[in-house]
């Protein structure tokens, strides 16, 4: 790990004051996404990648105590989520397990009970890829060293992705989170020296292309403050039905988060994101579209999988996901359906 | 036929040479403390909290002042304040092993992965591997040396020993700081949530039925 200095910030403008004036040797203030400056909040992430030495800032600014660590009901029903919440607080919050338990089933199907502890919001946000070659600095990633090539492609690809992917990057996103929050229509707001936004969630995840580096939205000296999510739809049945290898404690081969409200033997709202499969948390509207106004049937649910997996490009060792994130889309909605 | 495999005979000789045997932790510990005394030699004074002000968690606020060298923390572990002029990059893991001498906590993968580091931090389990020491001031450290002693063992350890919960060990003690964690989480009674709540600890000898056994006993008990 190379040497880097550590700051403590105790309110968020002090926070994004540090990110703005660098002291020492480090260069000029610059953004989440390029090698200077890190946000520190619960470091699963961050720390292991220093390690390895994919990520070396020179400044880290430690936001973990910041005063951002409420769950609380917004007007209007919804509910907002401080970014340093810790993703075990957040799966536990009473407001989350009643009204958004596809969240709540998200988080705890995510990581071990330790790293649930640490990990935040705002950080399970900006979670970075597991694909292998990302985090070997010994192999040419597109994300990791831009222009120096991809070497999944074509490589050892089982566990990336079929869905958004581009000729420079097939890096799956890791969260369940994240997931979930896109089928719940989240929004991220963040604060900056230039003011603060609102990002919807789907628009702060970016596609690779040509850029693969850069992943979401977030801008220089950007800080997440916190996430809402919109009052749930009356009468609602959510799931997250998580795929992988293991029982537990691995990331997912194919995820599936759905939010569904039948009546009068209808589908009238759903709300379908994907885990394991996308270059981001992929929300599928053409799964969406194919099951609205139908019947909630099994020849409903496949004609939503099918539709969903339409532009699917397999990789030469990934080309089984297709089905599986099929039949992942099924069985959750066939859960969903059931918990009545 | 002399086709056995050799193996090295330290049973008859190892009482004559105990006094002179380098063990490989007295040969760390002398390693160490010389880091120790090199690292001394780059303090930097501490100048804390350009504020003053109290976080909203009563920790200190502020600024750890990292020039170029080593950062001066204060870390409460097992109730008892250490002053500690450590590397920015010193894990907490590293931090009670090779600053504190509490090498009950073990180095397993060092990314997370593995749970043999797992400590308390404010009363719950974390990888402490993952996790900068500097970055605990003001919070309350609690590592396998703080839950129990021989003689006065915690009942997890004691339902360990009597489960046999392991083998070689090694994993031991991060098995009973989340297992000791465990107690106060929301999980129900049923084997599947022990294990589930357990997959972030990896041992390698597959002792899992009786550490499940071992924490059952205590949470029947507790």
């Amino acid at each position: 790990m190379e040497h880097f200095q550590l700051k403590r910030a105790a309110d968020v403008k002090q926070a994004l004051d540090m990110a703005m004036a660098p002291t020492g040797t480090a260069g000029p203030a610059n953004t989440q996404s390029t090698q200077s400056i890190r946000f520190l909040a619960g470091g699963t992430t961050l720390l292991d990648l220093m390690k390895l030495d994919v990520e070396r800032p020179t400044q880290v600014i430690d936001i973990h105590r910041l005063p951002l660590d409420k769950v609380e009901t917004l007007d209007g029903g919804g509910v907002t989520i401080g970014a340093t919440v810790r993703n075990a607080d957040l799966a536990n919050h009473p407001l989350i397990k009643a009204h958004y338990p596809v969240l709540s089933q998200a988080l705890l199907s995510g990581a071990s009970a330790q790293l649930r502890n640490m990990a935040t919001t705002g950080g399970n946000l900006l979670q970075r890829t597991r694909c292998v070659y990302f985090r070997d600095t010994a192999t040419p990633c597109n994300k990791r060293e831009p222009g120096s090539g991809c070497s999944a492609i074509g490589g050892f690809n089982r566990n990336l992705a079929i869905l958004g992917t581009s000729d420079h990057c097939i890096a799956t996103n890791p969260s369940d989170m994240s997931v979930a929050m896109t089928a719940l229509e989240a929004t991220v707001h963040t604060e900056s020296p230039e003011g603060k936004r609102s990002i919807a969630i789907d628009d702060f995840f970016l596609l690779p292309g040509t850029t693969p580096e850069r992943e979401t939205s977030l801008n220089a000296g950007e800080l997440i403050t916190h996430v809402t999510l919109p009052a749930p739809m009356p009468g609602n049945r959510s799931v997250y039905l998580k795929l992988r290898d293991r029982a537990s404690y691995e990331f997912a081969l194919a995820s599936a988060a759905v939010v569904v409200t039948v009546s009068s033997g209808r589908i009238d709202h759903v709300r379908i994101a994907l885990g394991g499969v996308g270059v981001k948390p992929w929300r599928s509207h053409e799964a969406e579209a194919a099951l609205l106004g139908r019947a909630p049937d099994a020849p409903a649910f496949r004609a939503a999988a099918e539709a969903a997996l339409q532009s699917a490009r397999p990789q030469s060792q990934n080309g089984f996901k297709i089905e599986l994130a099929k039949r992942c889309i099924q069985h959750a909605l066939t859960l969903a359906i059931q918990t009545a | 036929m002399n086709d056995k495999p050799q193996r090295p005979d330290t049973t008859d000789d190892e009482p004559a040479t105990l006094f002179e045997r380098v063990t490989r932790r007295s040969f760390l510990t002398r390693v160490g403390a010389a880091g120790v005394a090199v690292g001394t030699g780059q303090l930097h004074s501490l100048a804390l909290a350009d504020s003053g002000d109290a976080s909203q968690n009563g920790a200190p606020s502020g600024v750890v002042p990292t020039d170029s060298g080593n950062v001066h923390v204060q870390l409460n572990v097992n109730g008892t304040l250490h002053e500690l002029d450590i590397d920015p990059r010193t894990t907490l893991l590293d931090c009670v092993r090779e600053h504190l001498r509490l090498t009950g906590t073990k180095k397993g993968c060092d990314h997370g992965q593995c749970g043999a580091c797992t400590v308390h931090v404010d009363g719950r389990r974390v990888n402490s591997c993952l996790s900068l020491a500097a970055t605990h001031e003001g919070e309350m450290i609690t590592t396998i040396e703080g839950i129990g002693r021989p003689g006065n063992l915690h009942p997890m350890q004691a339902a360990f020993v009597e489960h046999d919960g392991f083998q070689c060990g090694y994993c031991t003690s991060g098995q009973i700081m989340s297992a000791v964690a465990l107690l106060t989480e929301p999980y129900s009674h049923s084997d599947e949530d022990v294990k589930e709540a357990m997959s972030g600890n990896i041992c390698r000898c597959g002792a899992y039925s009786n550490i499940v056994s071992a924490i059952q006993q205590v949470r029947r008990k507790s």
